[in-house]
């Protein structure tokens, strides 16, 4: 498997990405490709080779192995790292779409373009990249159930008792190295379990910044028609008994009371006026 | 995906290091993973199917196997070495981020030219501020995960030996019997060499800290000649 091909297809991806896409990647890519491809293999290259089991019956052996390993694990993780890292060529095709696009808007309208940035997550593009982010969380589930399912709970038993034909009885049946392989096993699950939450704290933070924003928006239009269906006056005068006078403003001296309620008015107008800006 | 384009990944951060991280980073990848592939991976290559044990029982071999190592060497030191070398990332993160701002800025100020572009992806940055304590944080990383790679080697092969003779009598072994481990010396030689090298890796690291710390404090200092607070030391300390 040439998983450089991959790597080199994914790393462009990475321009398309928030900080957490790009934390998210490495990690895929350190971790569960690099331990894969390294360790793993080695550790189930032999698996069925070194299956024995306690018999001379021709058969049993194979049948045994076929019923206790339906599908290795290797294999499973190979597929899951495959589908878990497709979800990104979404994006990157959906970019190339709009680049098109603008192309061909400049062809015909020279001087303006379509897309300011048809990198940028806006409309469709934010829509694209949410759902390829539901998608990896969702295969990275899916792959982890099924592992789950099929070995029933990432179990690697040193010893397995067999009773299919043709083996004669019950008959005792040993795999090759299975501390080691549960130790890879519990790896590559934790690390899934990382890439997840990964993938969920992303969602959510997609999703808050997009809402966010339109709050903003909202509050901002809704000061701006405020302001410009009213007659924006000097506020009352304020009901306490202590009259604020402002001692570093004045240059002039304090003590005349006209002074004092002049200070007062220029205190409350810029109150107003930083009111309105916040 | 393989060592060679770990080493591509792992090498970009070699221009951000100090020069005992440049060192360090060398005696990674000539004596560890060279020697990890070049020569350990044959050394252990037929460790299962070199393991015998002085029985015909079928199923034996495989568990006293597996008992008596639950863990490769081999594979303890892939994992060593990819969790060692993965804090540099971090490092590598934090200088694409500045990169990042540092282009946006100059965009929006208008002088987003492909020359002043340019000139920022070759920019080296100095280790201060945010960037010292991302380097620094990343480098305490590299020792607290060397250091317990020792321990757990430690743990599951006490005194680094390889032993030649084991006595195994887990089920379904009959009573007790004697199991021999292929190539016990060079594989002990090969431990302690590794071990060897992990040592002065940390010994590198934390000189690598000392460093970085004396430094920040001279920089402190420096900036600091001038206060009367220094001139009150200096004078306290000189008489």
């Amino acid at each position: 498997m040439n998983w450089s091909a991959l790597e080199g297809l994914l790393s462009g991806v990475n321009k398309y990405s928030t900080v957490f896409g790009r934390v998210w990647l490495s990690m895929v890519f350190v971790f569960r490709v690099l331990v894969f491809v390294v360790a793993a293999q080695r550790v189930w290259g032999d698996e069925s080779k070194d299956f024995v089991c306690n018999t001379r019956q021709p058969g049993c052996t194979n049948v045994c192995y076929d019923s206790i390993f339906p599908i290795s694990h290797i294999r499973l993780w190979a597929l899951q790292l495959i589908f878990v890292t497709c979800p990104s060529l979404m994006v990157v095709a959906h970019v190339r779409y709009r680049e098109e696009r603008d192309k061909k808007y400049v062809a015909v309208h020279p001087g303006s373009h379509l897309y300011v940035n048809p990198g940028k997550k806006r409309g469709g593009l934010w829509w694209t990249y949410l759902l390829s982010l539901v998608f990896k969380a969702s295969f990275d589930a899916a792959f982890l159930y099924i592992l789950y399912f099929i070995y029933e709970g990432y179990d690697m038993p040193r010893l397995s008792k067999c009773t299919l034909e043709p083996c004669p009885n019950t008959v005792d049946c040993y795999i090759s190295r299975p501390t080691e392989k549960k130790i890879f096993t519990m790896f590559m699950v934790a690390s899934s379990a990382i890439c997840i939450f990964m993938c969920l704290c992303e969602m959510v933070y997609l999703v808050g910044k997009r809402c966010h924003k339109i709050l903003r928006i909202r509050r901002e239009n809704e000061q701006l028609m405020f302001a410009e269906s009213h007659n924006i006056t000097v506020l009352a005068r304020p009901r306490s008994d202590y009259s604020r006078v402002d001692l570093t403003s004045a240059a002039t001296a304090p003590p005349a009371s006209n002074g004092v309620s002049g200070n007062k008015l220029k205190i409350e107008e810029a109150a107003a006026t930083s009111g309105k800006m916040a | 995906m393989n060592w060679a384009s770990f080493y591509a990944v792992i090498s970009g951060v070699n221009r951000h290091s100090t020069g005992i991280g440049r060192i360090w980073l060398s005696v990674l990848f000539i004596f560890r993973i060279l020697v990890l592939v070049v020569a350990a991976e044959s050394v252990w290559g037929d460790e299962k199917a070199g393991f015998t044990c002085n029985t015909q029982q079928p199923g034996c071999n495989s568990v006293c196997y597996d008992q008596f190592f639950p863990i490769s060497h081999i594979r303890l030191w892939a994992l060593q070495l990819i969790l060692v070398s993965t804090p540099a990332l971090l490092v590598a993160m934090h200088v694409a981020h500045r990169r990042h701002i540092d282009k946006k800025i100059l965009k929006l100020s208008g002088r987003g030219s492909p020359k002043d572009l340019e000139q920022i992806r070759n920019k080296k940055f100095k280790i201060i501020g945010a960037l010292w304590w991302t380097y620094m944080i990343s480098l305490l990383f590299r020792i607290l995960f060397e250091a317990a790679f020792m321990y757990i080697f430690y743990m599951i092969y006490p005194g680094y030996k390889m032993f030649r003779l084991v006595k195994c009598d887990s089920y379904p072994c009959p009573n007790t019997v004697d199991c021999f481990v292929s190539r016990p010396t060079e594989k002990t030689i090969f431990t302690v060499f590794m071990l060897a090298v992990s040592g002065v890796c940390i010994l590198l690291n934390i000189a690598e800290v000392l460093y970085l710390v004396g430094r920040a404090c001279n920089r402190h200092f420096q900036s600091a000649e001038d206060s009367p607070m220094v001139a009150w030391i200096t004078q306290k300390l000189c008489l």
